[in-house]
């Protein structure tokens, strides 16, 4: 099936214009705009253009290895794959429930995740966009200016990552390449003096989280009519939810809410995901498109993430998060709000809540424990999911007799979204480029409504040379008549 | 939270950027493995999977910082040179080149820039799950033969 503007009626002489790879996003993205001769938008795609072989890349393995191998498929969100992976895992060795210590440990290291990915997707990938505006200065649009402008705020970002790498450091083992979660429970718990480290930083970094909630709800309501409309569209909504309804990032059921807010399904257990959610597969993308099977691909697509966790849930439990989450359900007026900027706001509401929840994990005793792995009975089958920083991310294993891993399935947070955001791009082409020409800054706005959703193309390599933004504009007979790239402009040819 | 170590931190900070996955790419890990065997004095040896803004932090209080990184193109089999800070496009990524490190050094911290050096290894292959190949393995003694003989003169 083909959504509007998805494929154009008749795409031969139409004008083509390619961003790739977009910038602040990571990995291999790249997004495709067909402009007629009055340059009327008839057609926008979000490409993935690298095919990752992920896999491929884990079958084979003895499963244990898997926890630490899958780490390397992604330098942005390691942990995430980590303890999706040691979830997973779990099951194949035969462990429902861990131990107090282990859960706890487990939790703390993903808050700590969350916590400092959050940071710098607000401080540093968007700030610039939402403090200066979308087609400002490019030369000032990036967190060297924001540092210039707002040098307390660029501050608040730095230290915040260190603080949620230092949490993953203390509960890993490492700042990165970390080996804290393993099948059945974690191989370390936390000293008395390591958490008083980090407990004498945590109050302080709760204020600054407070901060940064109010600097978002700010530029929000500000602007509330930008914001409420920019690339904004009704969707469904998916994540895990906790026991009652609470927001939990690190374990719980599958929820899912229909545009309006009702649910579709509840209390679903993740380990048979693949009787709600299937996918669909486009010619034009290496990517899928994930959507509810019950509802079929055009009605059941769906939006992960921030802005579906905020208002899936039915409470936060941490008290200064749940008071800002009242207060951005009420901004909805009773209904579920569809802004795509307001990713940003539900974004630093989590930030607030892992901060929370982060103190409250240094305040238990259980994580100094030393009731660290349980056994059980094995099993072929393994499903781990968790609420990573860009959204529900499932890592599903088949382990054979000989302990090594013969099939693996994984969908990441980014694929959920996938239709999501070719929906909210092809929303702003439509309101901002139709009729107008193209520059930078027009073509910015594409990048601002992707960047919301804080995609994790990934999971490229970053060798030196190998990072540049390319925006290349083709004529109706498909010559490349101009190339800009980010910190220079030169002609083709 | 402060901006500023604590005490007893090594004048020299070495950080190797890579994924030991991805092929050419892990020649920035295994360049920090290699030099922990040599257990050199006053050196701290750090790895990552990519430069990112908090790194700035690790460069406070320093007398020397050498970056190593696998290079896509360039000299072979490697280059060796001084960085200087730099709001590059890599200033709006995900993963931050050396002089964008820099650059936010001086933006976040009131500290003396120290001097700081890329030591940029020439790679080939980057695919995920494949070995490193036998060029960059080259390359890459030969970058650490010029770097020890440099860090221990």
């Amino acid at each position: 099936m083909s959504f509007e503007l998805e494929t154009a009626a008749n795409p031969a002489g139409l004008q083509r214009v390619v961003i790739e790879p977009v910038s602040r996003v990571e990995g291999h993205g790249k997004v495709s705009i067909l402009l007629d001769d009055d340059d009327q938008v008839k057609q926008v795609r979000l490409h993935i253009v690298e095919f990752r072989g992920f896999e491929k890349f884990i079958q084979g393995r003895p499963y244990w290895e898997i926890p630490v191998m899958v780490q390397r498929l992604c330098g942005i969100c390691p942990v995430s794959h980590h303890l999706a992976a040691a979830k997973a895992l779990d099951q194949v060795v035969g462990v429902d429930h861990l131990t107090p210590t282990a859960d706890k440990i487990r939790r703390l290291m993903h808050y700590g995740q969350i916590l400092q990915s959050h940071a710098l997707h607000f401080f540093h990938l968007s700030s610039p966009d939402l403090l200066f505006g979308f087609d400002s200065e490019v030369a000032k649009r990036n967190i060297v200016g924001v540092a210039a402008e707002f040098p307390e705020i660029a501050r608040q970002g730095v230290l915040l990552r260190r603080f949620g790498q230092e949490v993953i450091r203390v509960t890993a083992g490492k700042r990165v390449h970390g080996t804290g979660a393993i099948p059945g429970g974690v191989n370390k718990a936390v000293t008395r003096e390591e958490r008083d480290v980090l407990l004498k930083d945590i109050y302080q970094i709760i204020g600054w989280c407070r901060s940064a909630v109010a600097l978002a709800k700010r530029l929000h309501l500000a602007n509330a009519g930008l914001y409420n409309s920019f690339g904004a569209f009704r969707s469904n909504l998916l994540s895990l939810v906790g026991p009652r309804g609470a927001l939990d990032l690190y374990h719980g059921t599958l929820r899912a809410r229909d545009s309006a807010g009702e649910i579709i399904f509840d209390g679903v257990d993740y380990s048979r995901y693949w009787e709600y959610l299937t996918e669909e597969v486009k010619p034009w993308s290496y990517m899928k498109f994930p959507y509810i099977r019950e509802l079929g691909a055009e009605e059941g697509w769906y939006k992960v993430g921030p802005l579906a966790r905020v208002q899936n849930c039915d409470f936060i439990p941490t008290p200064f998060a749940d008071a800002e989450r009242r207060e951005f359900v009420d901004f909805g007026g009773g209904l579920p709000v569809h802004a795509t900027l307001a990713y940003h706001w539900a974004r630093m509401i989590e930030l607030l809540f892992s901060a929370e929840a982060i103190k409250d994990l240094l305040h238990d005793d259980d994580i100094l424990g030393d009731e660290l792995v349980v056994e059980g009975e094995h099993r072929e089958r393994g499903v781990g999911v968790i609420e990573a920083p860009r959204g529900t991310l499932i890592h599903h294993y088949r382990v054979n007799e000989d302990d090594v891993v013969v099939r693996a399935n994984l969908i990441v947070s980014t694929t959920h979204n996938n239709q999501a955001m070719n929906e909210s791009i092809r929303h702003v082409a439509k309101r901002y480029l139709n009729g107008r020409k193209l520059t930078e800054g027009l073509l910015n706005h594409i990048e601002v409504a992707i960047r919301a959703f804080d995609p994790c193309l990934s999971c490229a390599t970053h060798a030196l040379g190998r990072m540049p933004l390319r925006i290349e504009l083709f004529d109706a007979e498909g010559a490349c008549i101009d190339t800009l790239v980010k910190d220079s402009h030169e002609r083709c040819g | 939270m402060r901006l500023n170590p604590g005490p007893g931190i090594a004048p020299r900070l070495i950080i190797g950027i890579g994924n030991p996955s991805r092929g050419d790419d892990a020649i920035g890990p295994l360049a920090i493995e290699r030099l922990e065997a040599l257990a050199l004095p006053d050196v701290e040896l750090l790895t990552d999977f990519q430069l990112q803004v908090e790194h700035a932090l690790d460069l406070v209080g320093r007398r020397e910082v050498v970056f190593i990184d696998a290079a896509a193109s360039g000299a072979a089999p490697f280059s060796f040179e001084p960085a200087a800070p730099a709001a590059d496009a890599s200033a709006t990524s995900h993963a931050l080149s050396p002089a964008a490190v820099l650059q936010a050094f001086l933006r976040v911290t009131d500290e003396p820039l120290p001097p700081a050096f890329v030591l940029a290894v020439r790679g080939y292959e980057f695919e995920l799950g494949a070995p490193m190949s036998a060029a960059a393995a080259r390359n890459l003694d030969a970058a650490l033969e010029m770097l020890v003989s440099r860090l221990t003169d």
